[in-house]
């Protein structure tokens, strides 16, 4: 996995592959838009959202979560005039099991094809895993189907949605525009967005142009032929911005639109901000196998906590949100701002303690987890074939 | 009621896979083995029952002379360190069905050894042939590596070899390489006490061998089952009616859900509380707390119906007029 060498010091570092704060504290997300030269998602944009959907604004919206964009109010000024656009979004294949950090971009995607009723591609980055990783090419490839079942289970659309794997799918019209990609892209301005150095191979140095291809509507002949013209808007977590920020350089100059983008912030492990979650460590995250039994002595004995150390403490001074990953967490998937609003407010005053919210926490993960375990059994191989296969999408703006 | 040794060999036959066979009495280990097939060439195989602290079930089945290091195993399989030991015999008879001293890929024709993961010594491939037992240990037959994988995939098995030898590192940045190999299915062993759950609604999409018209041809994967508590008993069986198939079913729970969430709401202090408002309050509720189960059941009905036909479709072959 290529390692940011770019590192400076006492500087966080938000890339690709590694996001670190400075100083082991918490990442400073104003000097992460300022440095990245995307914009805040404002409340007047969330409105307009509101407005031009007929339907609530998504929580993630509502909390600040995807809180960055990239001319996402060109999208909606589009949208405004009747024109339509699609979404873009994928995933790295590198591991069976997914935990609720990785079902963000996908849950809040699903909110955005249904209230927009728009088409979606998701790209399954087998190759990139096969490269970074160190997997075989079958591993990649089991990986990315396996991980293509959750995927479907956050309840995309079949009718509007096309997933597909780049081991597949690669080739065609889709690698003319890597190669149109490639060519605007010289390797000293990989290194610089990138940090690759002699001594990485030449595959991760022209990975970037397939990532940034599905941006452009012609990389989909069967579904978009003849709408060069169409939009996309590409959810995603901030640390993606790279990609994309190369990808809207070369894009004028290739003669399609620039791909907009809306970001979100990074979903903390169990045991805080600084710590990371990780694929060695199964305490430091909620996966979406586990049971409603390994949920609660996770969330209760890992979760880190803001209350203070004893009771008549906690009563006195309440408990620390900033800190406190279960208000965090609450913050995600509580779905009512109302009885967010509060637990926040009586576990601040310490009138409610640790124990509760974790508990509710709990309740509120579980429901999702069997949710979705749930949607996932549905999922057979034919469904998988269905979804990934290179078909029309003829009701896809319906 | 397990395969006999007649059935395989019949069902090996029908196959037309090539094989030798060796009757001899009933050996318990390879060095017994070898005395009476050990010079006919070929590659001699060792064949472990192994179980996690999941009970899960491997088999895994190398050349007599690999080295398999059952920790380092346990590490690329995600284990952690001593994840891994030999199954108990029971689980021979009972998952296997069959003896002891007789653990062979061969057991996997068994139903009740759909959930056993099975990795392959890639040794395999460079012997002209290896020894399994038939479900008998009073019999050697030595086959190709190559037919050993028709014969899985006539089961539905996909025959994988792994470099049981390899000692890859494993960290955070190197994921386990044969992680893929746990079973993601739960296997019901009858001694961990807290697996006691009843296996209904078990499940499991047969493994079709279909060729692919459309561009995308992809592997044929074994569905795993995940049977983990009661609420399970929604989970797909393949071929059989589901709420996500048939139309009365998807009704019938809607229904089960709103009444069981109307029910819950009211009650005596609800009624006190809201009085003739209840009403409008419950209705709020209801769409508030059913919202989104009931859009994800709706919507993978909605995928259900499209992936069925979408088969049926890029299935259909016209008869040439």
């Amino acid at each position: 996995m290529g390692e940011e060498e770019l590192e400076q010091e006492q500087e966080q570092v938000v890339n690709p592959w590694e996001v670190s704060a400075k100083d082991g504290g918490k990442i400073d997300y104003d000097k992460l838009i300022d440095k990245f030269g995307c914009q805040r998602l404002d409340q007047s944009l969330i409105d307009r959202v509101h407005r031009l959907t007929g339907s609530p604004p998504h929580v993630f919206l509502r909390r600040g979560v995807f809180f960055a964009h990239r001319d996402f109010n060109e999208i909606l000024d589009a949208y405004e005039g009747g024109k339509k656009f699609y979404l873009y979004t994928g995933r790295g294949p590198s591991s069976q099991s997914l935990h609720l950090g990785h079902l963000i971009p996908f849950m809040f995607t699903k909110y955005l094809q249904e209230a927009f009723k728009v088409p979606l591609v998701i790209q399954l980055t087998d190759d990139e895993k096969c490269m970074w990783k160190n997997l075989s090419v079958e591993e990649s490839k089991r990986l990315a189907r396996e991980n293509a079942r959750d995927i479907i289970a956050c309840g995309f659309d079949i009718t509007r949605t096309f997933i597909f794997q780049d081991f597949e799918y690669v080739g065609g019209s889709f690698y003319n525009n890597m190669v149109k990609v490639e060519k605007c892209v010289t390797y000293n301005k990989v290194v610089g967005i990138f940090g690759f150095s002699g001594e990485d191979h030449i595959g991760k140095v022209s990975f970037p142009a397939v990532q940034a291809v599905p941006s452009f509507p012609s990389s989909f002949p069967h579904l978009f032929s003849g709408k060069d013209d169409l939009r996309c808007l590409i959810p995603c977590a901030i640390d993606q911005d790279p990609y994309f920020r190369m990808t809207r350089d070369v894009a004028p100059r290739i003669g399609y639109h620039k791909p907009s983008l809306i970001e979100s912030s990074f979903f903390p492990a169990l045991q805080g901000e600084t710590g990371k979650m990780s694929a060695s460590d199964p305490n430091s995250a909620i996966y979406v196998t586990d049971s409603a039994k390994e949920i609660k002595n996770k969330i209760n004995k890992h979760a880190f906590s803001g209350g203070q150390d004893s009771l008549e403490k906690h009563r006195k001074y309440g408990a620390n949100l900033e800190v406190d990953i279960p208000i965090k967490y609450l913050n995600f998937f509580l779905e009512d701002d109302d009885e967010l609003e509060h637990i926040k407010k009586e576990y601040a005053a310490g009138r409610v303690l640790t124990g509760e919210v974790k508990k509710r926490l709990a309740e509120v993960l579980t429901e999702l987890v069997e949710r979705h375990r749930l949607a996932r059994s549905a999922v057979t191989d034919e469904m998988v074939d269905a979804f990934m296969a290179v078909r029309p999408l003829p009701n896809m703006f319906d | 009621m397990g395969y006999t040794k007649d059935q395989l060999l019949a069902r090996l036959k029908e196959l037309q896979i090539d094989f030798a066979q060796y009757e001899h009495p009933t050996v318990l280990t390879v060095e017994a083995q070898a005395k009476y097939v050990g010079d006919k060439g070929g590659g001699l195989t060792k064949n472990l029952f192994l179980k996690d602290k999941k009970s899960r079930l491997y088999i895994v089945s190398a050349l007599a002379d690999t080295k398999v290091d059952m920790k380092v195993l346990s590490q690329r399989l995600g284990l952690g360190k001593g994840g891994i030991r030999m199954a108990p015999e029971e689980a021979l008879g009972e998952i296997l069905q069959v003896p002891l001293g007789c653990v062979t890929p061969f057991a996997l024709v068994n139903e009740s050894a759909r959930h056993v993961s099975l990795l392959l010594d890639k040794g395999f491939r460079t012997q002209e042939h290896c020894f399994f037992h038939p479900l008998s240990n009073d019999m050697s037959i030595s086959l190709h590596a190559n037919d050993l994988d028709k014969f899985l995939k006539s089961v539905g098995r996909e025959a994988t070899f792994v470099d049981l030898e390899a000692n890859p590192p494993v960290g955070k940045d190197q994921p386990p390489d044969l992680a893929a190999f746990v079973p993601s299915g739960s296997t019901i062993l009858s001694d961990p006490p807290e697996k006691t759950v009843p296996l209904q609604g078990h499940t499991e999409n047969p493994v079709s061998a279909y060729k692919k018209s459309t561009a995308t041809t992809v592997k044929t994967t074994k569905v795993p089952v995940a049977v983990k508590n009661v609420k399970d008993k929604l989970a797909v069986a393949a071929h059989q009616p589901s709420v996500f198939s048939d139309a009365g079913l998807l009704v019938e729970e809607i229904l089960n859900r709103t009444s069981s969430l109307l029910l819950s709401e009211i009650k005596e202090d609800s009624i006190r509380q809201h009085g003739e408002h209840l009403g409008t309050v419950v209705a709020d509720n209801i769409k508030k707390r059913l919202s989104s189960d009931l859009k994800s059941l709706a919507i993978m009905f909605k995928n259900t119906a499209y992936a069925q036909g979408f088969y049926a479709g890029t299935h259909h072959h016209p008869k040439p007029l």
